[in-house]
């Protein structure tokens, strides 16, 4: 065994996989990763099924050292500066940790979450069949909270195996599709079109159990209160004050606001790692284009082992290595070993 | 609107005995199935009977349901199944007629109220003009069902308060409130099983873990399931949650 030593993480960073399911009938929330695809991406880059346990890193920065042996690691997600002691490393890829060697990553860009996968997974106790952090349940091994400076995950020794890139669809851009409903008929059609036409953006006050919206109060017909009715993923729910609240993974398994629209599945990823601060459009799509979707989303993760690959055979991804801030005259694009950039220059980007 | 008249379609197929509920899509993958728009008894017993239907007749591509006072929430794969099809199973399956509960569990719950365990009892008893033991007495008498769980883990919301117990939650919500409340807000009663905010009138605490990680089983009540409450003095409740701590249940099975 080896072990990945946590020597500094930001806030909002925690264990996450697929979630536990099948128990929000008892009051239980799935959790899970704010990015299902992101999180899928990174495990099959080390062999890992998709939804293995990983690393979920918040907007901000983390340094993971390997004691006691090597790890193998991928990083998928948003983009942010990363670097092995010294070399830069690439989103996308696997690498593998040395004895000692520590992965620092800077402040996220272009999104908010992170997902760092270790080859073999994480080495914790199942509760409902999941390793992911519900911190007020109480859930969530090996530690049933946010990960802190000093913890250490047990992981497997890495295999030594070729490092990989994986080859992802670009992100689409456009505006967050939803479908009207549960509760639409609490609002009037004035509320409904101002929710639908105008820019939002989330808050910073917003965690995993929801993104707060600001924008334009939406009013309801006849007051916020109904009787608690039962949550998804993406509900959007509409309080007193009128600012929408859109209902994350830790979210109550019922609330008792009229929820506007929910958020499509196969969105439901891009719209997590929207930035705090960034505009951003609703549009309301129909259930046959939103079920289409889903089931296109369904059949990339299912075929995404397919989109894995040698690094060397990938065309060179100038917007990659921009992205990692690597792209200049006194590197190589086309050899990693040439790609050294000071690793205070990393930080001071943030 | 399509889909809207496809499923007006469905029901004007149905030869209807009870009203249909309405279909609401929560989403792509979950369908809210809406009897009633407030608390309302029958509809939840429509709910419960639902819940139970598809328990025994399982619907391929159904991953999860969940009760709440006046609808199931129904989670679905919708790559096994789409939102017409289940949708008019729902339907159909929503208008057979209730089955009497065949084995219906009851619960007794030990409350210690009162005091520093139950902070509101005094202003509940002053604003409802009677005294603390009167509401005591009144909590007690009362034969309670499980609505639905939901919020946090445990939380259980029991319909059945009586009328004279019916109070406006409070203007301001506390942040946090112990593990175990016992309390009261509307029309409805419940048993809060972790710390957590609550805008409700806390009467007491029970020792009872409605969740309890390492024990069997996990969740002690179900959705549908009839429960009393009980008197108890501190000490008693101290005992009780000694041993419920250590992963007893605690709540007595009446039998019936």
């Amino acid at each position: 065994m080896s072990k990945l030593v946590i020597s500094a993480i930001g806030p909002a960073s925690s264990v996450q996989d697929g979630g536990r399911h099948g128990a929000q009938r008892y009051g239980l929330t799935p959790s899970g990763a704010m990015d299902r695809l992101a999180l899928a991406a990174a495990n099959c880059l080390v062999g890992n099924v998709p939804f293995t346990a990983a690393i979920e890193i918040g907007p901000f920065g983390a340094a993971l050292t390997a004691r006691e042996g090597a790890v193998r690691v991928a990083l998928a997600g948003a983009s942010r500066n990363a670097d092995v002691a010294g070399r830069a490393v690439a989103s996308d890829t696997s690498m593998t940790l040395a004895d000692g060697e520590t992965l620092t990553l800077g402040f996220a860009r272009g999104g908010t979450f992170s997902y760092l996968a270790i080859e073999g997974g994480i080495a914790g106790e199942p509760m409902f069949g999941s390793l992911a952090v519900n911190a007020r349940a109480g859930l969530g091994s090996p530690y049933p909270r946010p990960l802190q400076a000093g913890d250490e995950l047990q992981t497997a020794a890495a295999s030594g195996a070729a490092e990989r890139r994986i080859d992802l669809p670009a992100v689409a851009d456009g505006p967050i599709r939803v479908v009207m409903g549960p509760q639409d008929d609490e609002f009037g059609d004035a509320a409904k079109k101002l929710f639908l036409e105008s820019e939002w953006k989330i808050s910073a006050t917003s965690d995993r159990m929801g993104y707060r919206l600001e924008g334009p109060v939406i009013k309801h017909l006849h007051g916020h209160n109904i009787v608690s009715d039962g949550t998804v993923d993406g509900s959007i729910q509409v309080p007193g004050n009128g600012a929408p609240i859109v209902l994350m993974p830790d979210r109550g398994t019922s609330g008792g606001y009229p929820k506007i629209a929910t958020v499509i599945s196969a969105d439901f990823g891009r719209f997590a790692q929207i930035p705090a601060g960034r505009t951003f459009r609703f549009r309301a799509v129909g259930m046959a284009e939103a079920q289409a979707e889903v089931r296109k989303f369904a059949e990339l993760l299912r075929t995404l082992a397919e989109r894995v690959g040698p690094i060397d055979n990938f065309d060179l991804n100038i917007e990659a290595l921009q992205d990692a801030n690597v792209a200049g005259s006194a590197v190589s694009a086309v050899d990693a070993g040439t790609w050294q950039i000071p690793s205070a220059n990393v930080l001071a980007q943030d | 609107l399509s889909e809207k008249r496809r499923i007006r379609r469905v029901y004007q197929a149905m030869a209807a005995t009870l009203s249909p509920p309405r279909i609401l899509p929560s989403g792509d993958s979950a369908i809210t199935v809406e009897f009633s728009r407030n608390i309302d008894d029958a509809a939840n017993q429509r709910v419960l009977a639902l819940d139970r239907t598809l328990a025994r007749e399982p619907v391929s591509g159904v991953t999860e349901t969940v009760p709440t006072y006046r609808s199931l929430l129904v989670h679905y794969d919708p790559v096994k199944i789409d939102f017409d099809t289940l949708s008019e199973k729902l339907v159909s399956f929503a208008q057979l007629p209730v089955p009497r509960e065949t084995k219906t569990r009851r619960w007794r719950i030990p409350v210690v109220y009162g005091g520093e365990h139950g902070i509101d009892l005094e202003d509940v008893a002053k604003t409802l003009k009677t005294t603390p033991d009167d509401i005591v007495a009144r909590h007690v008498a009362g034969d309670y069902r499980v609505a639905m769980i939901g919020f946090t883990p445990g939380w259980s919301y029991l319909s059945g308060l009586e009328d004279s117990l019916h109070m406006p939650r409070r203007q301001n919500p506390r942040l946090l409130t112990p593990a175990g409340t016992i309390s009261i807000g509307g029309v409805q009663t419940g048993v809060q099983c972790l710390a957590g905010p609550s805008g409700w009138h806390l009467l007491g605490r029970t020792a009872v873990r409605t969740y309890q990680l390492h024990r069997d089983p996990t969740f002690l009540l179900e959705p549908g399931d009839h429960v009393t409450f009980s008197a108890v003095d501190a000490k008693t409740f101290a005992e009780q949650d000694r041993a419920a701590e250590g992963g007893e249940i605690v709540a007595e099975l009446i039998p019936s």
